[in-house]
């Protein structure tokens, strides 16, 4: 999906853990103001991709640029700069537990801004209003569950006004009921807003709803890209496995081993 | 917000604590306390040949009365004695000026201390007066020098022993043992 | 030959360890006067390691200055000095017992506290979670945990210094019978200020040095709850060695 000028821009990515290729020649171009998803089978640094982008890994090779900033030997006051205008959701919320609701939302302004308090009030009443969540302000993270938790989450993510809004697997371990709720906020407060969002998620059908362009990542590449119905309909065994959910194909089945005969024939023998 | 209030409430009180422990140790128990220092007081100096293990912050007693402190300890490079400066507290002003300044030990495990033997004079110690009358403290080596001098001294040869006194002592023993109190 | 190379590739580990740790703790001070500024940070710190260890400071502060009086006046009583008593006891704790035991009960109460909190939220990607929002973990978490244990560790171990001696009277003067008069003056003609100094300079010590292990095992544990455990038992093990080894030379570099 080539827009005129993408927000993210990845080019020839390639990087490495301890030797193990990650990424082997990674292009991504993420368009602004749309939702991105980005899937693929668990192991493919679906996380890494975002690590990458968010500055806390670096790539080995290749071009990365994130909203005009090139991440090539980027220093740590650039990205930092950067990460102001970023909002992420971790996968599960990663609030700070010793801080009440209001207090985790508010944290970016008050460790970045100068605002008054009667000012922080105003803004952190609203976002907690536009996740459904201002009459929890009280409570304490401990008290909240997994669906609540990330929407305050979310909510602490957007108090900035962020241009770029970032999701870790934001479905992980939630009912249906609130899995949908999330969906309904990541669509909407994109839109309102006007953010870039980009989510990284192995739950096909349900981001697949509200994306505008889908990433399929495989063995370190782009395995497909496009609308969301452009993949459901595509040729690549790759993306039939994972579209149709199945449990053999490009991804097998059976982890690495020796031969299956062989080694119960084996173990008889050495007992 | 009123969570913060007993926190830097209880935050506070322990600092106080903790300080208020440290000046309770720096002044009560120590020898330069304020118990001591703030009260006015006099120098005077007195030399001695030999003060063995006498320490800066000894007492000074005088008939078994804490009376002040030894404050410094100097050697004189012209007469090779020591020079030892005590601060007498203001409120004993009626020493003579021909007392007799001894160093003792204290108990037996006890460190030295300076002990004042009254004389019989009409003027009184002041500031930066000198005590004249000293005797040394007790070296056990030159005891045993002494000894053996004497047992010498039975077969007809000259005594110098090594005890060197600046002035004929007082107690006629040249064992002094004390207990200060 | 093989355990030859087993203790060589420890020295190199150890080796780099340290200087791990150095590392850490320069971006730890670098960061001292940007915390300063958030003093608030550091006051709730100081109360966290401080005034919530107080209770076991002075408990214990109280039955060691109660053993040493006992102690002590069993030994002196064999050379009739029983009246030394005070300065025996004085000496003893705020040279020697004081720094090191308020140091191995801050290893285990604050330091494993401040090691499972900074583990925790490791293992929650919540300093990541910060880094993400451009908030300097270290200076925010670290630094004012490292300044609050730095801070406390002197003012608890003069508690315990004064509950100790304290302690020693009661049971020399009141239980047995030393003279009151003899056993305070001879402490204070006995006790210089040097000691409680050297005391001090310990202590200080032997803050830095717990607080140093306790935030660093913390902020890189592993980011599990076998990781964070491993963590807070690591503190305690190195807290303690390290303050021994300390103690042993702080005590000749002062003699």
């Amino acid at each position: 999906m080539n827009s005129p000028a993408s927000i993210v821009e990845i080019r020839d990515l390639r990087y490495a853990i301890n030797g193990r290729p990650i990424f082997e020649g990674l292009d991504v171009d993420i368009a602004p103001g749309r939702v991105t998803a980005i899937m693929g089978p668990s192991g493919t640094g679906k996380t890494t991709l975002l690590r990458l982008i968010t500055g806390q890994l670096r790539a080995d090779s290749g071009t990365l640029i994130v909203a005009g900033q090139d991440m090539r030997g980027v220093r740590r006051t650039e990205l930092y700069a950067l990460r102001r205008r970023m909002g992420m959701l971790f996968q599960n919320g990663a609030l700070l537990t010793d801080l009440n609701v209001f207090e985790n939302v508010a944290f970016p302004l008050r460790e970045h801004t100068d605002l008054p308090d009667r000012l922080i009030r105003q803004l952190v009443l609203t976002k907690l209003q536009a996740v459904g969540l201002r009459g929890a302000a009280e409570l304490m993270p401990s008290e909240l569950s997994g669906g609540m938790g990330r929407r305050v989450a979310l909510a602490r993510a957007i108090v900035m006004d962020p241009e770029i809004l970032i999701y870790d697997e934001p479905f992980v371990g939630l009912d249906p009921i609130s899995l949908g709720v999330i969906l309904r906020l990541i669509r909407h407060l994109n839109d309102v807003l006007g953010l870039t969002s980009i989510v990284v998620s192995h739950d096909v059908h349900e981001i697949a709803s509200v994306a505008d362009a889908v990433y399929l990542l495989s063995g370190g590449k782009v395995a497909a890209h496009g609308a969301p119905k452009d993949l459901s309909t595509s040729s690549s065994e790759v993306v039939r496995q994972f579209i149709g959910g199945l449990p053999d194909g490009p991804v097998p089945f059976h982890f690495p081993a020796p031969d299956y005969f062989g080694e119960l024939l084996a173990r008889g023998e050495a007992i | 917000m009123r969570k913060s209030n007993t926190l830097n409430f209880g935050t506070g009180a322990f600092v106080l604590l903790g300080f208020a422990a440290l000046a309770f140790l720096t002044t009560q128990i120590t020898s330069r306390g304020l118990h001591f220092g703030s009260t006015p007081h006099y120098e005077v100096i007195a030399k001695f040949d030999n003060i063995g293990d006498l320490k800066v912050g000894a007492p000074v007693s005088m008939a078994g009365g804490q009376v002040g402190r030894v404050v410094h300890i100097d050697l004189d490079p012209r007469e090779y004695k020591a020079v030892v400066s005590m601060r007498i507290n203001s409120q004993y002003n009626q020493i003579p000026t021909d007392s007799d300044a001894s160093i003792y030990t204290q108990g037996l495990l006890g460190g030295k201390f300076i002990g004042l033997t009254a004389g019989g004079a009409d003027t009184f110690l002041k500031d930066k007066s000198e005590i004249d009358f000293t005797q040394s403290a007790f070296v056990l080596e030159n005891l045993i020098g002494q000894l053996l001098a004497n047992f010498a001294k039975g077969s007809n040869s000259s005594s110098s022993s090594g005890s060197s006194d600046s002035a004929p002592p007082k107690n006629p023993a040249p064992l002094p043992t004390e207990k200060h109190k | 030959m093989n355990p030859i190379k087993e203790l060589w590739r420890s020295l190199i580990e150890a080796l780099v360890a340290l200087g791990d740790i150095t590392r850490f703790l320069l971006s730890i001070i670098v960061r001292i006067p940007r915390v300063l500024m958030r003093f608030d940070l550091v006051v709730r710190q100081i109360f966290n390691s401080g005034a919530l260890s107080l209770v076991i400071i002075m408990l214990s502060g109280l039955f060691v200055g109660m053993v040493l009086g006992l102690q002590g006046f069993q030994l002196l009583q064999r050379f009739g000095s029983e009246q030394a008593l005070g300065v025996a006891a004085a000496i003893g704790l705020v040279k020697e017992l004081s720094p090191v035991i308020t140091a191995l009960l801050f290893a285990g109460r604050a330091g494993t506290a401040l090691a499972s909190e900074i583990g925790l939220m490791r293992a929650t990607d919540q300093l990541s979670a910060m880094e993400m929002m451009a908030v300097d973990p270290i200076e925010r978490v670290v630094a004012p945990r490292f300044l609050g244990g730095v801070i406390a560790m002197p003012l608890l171990a003069a508690i315990f210094s004064v509950i100790g001696v304290y302690g020693a009277q009661l049971v020399g003067v009141q239980l047995m019978h030393v003279d009151s008069g003899s056993f305070w003056s001879q402490m204070r003609a006995g006790v210089d200020i040097r000691d409680v100094n050297e005391g001090l300079v310990k202590s200080c010590i032997f803050g830095v040095a717990c607080s140093l292990i306790a935030v660093y095992q913390g902020y890189y544990a592993v980011p599990t709850a076998e990781g964070v455990g491993r963590a807070t038992t690591r503190t305690v093990v190195a807290s303690a060695v390290m303050v021994l080894f300390l103690d042993y030379l702080l005590t000749s570099a002062f003699l």
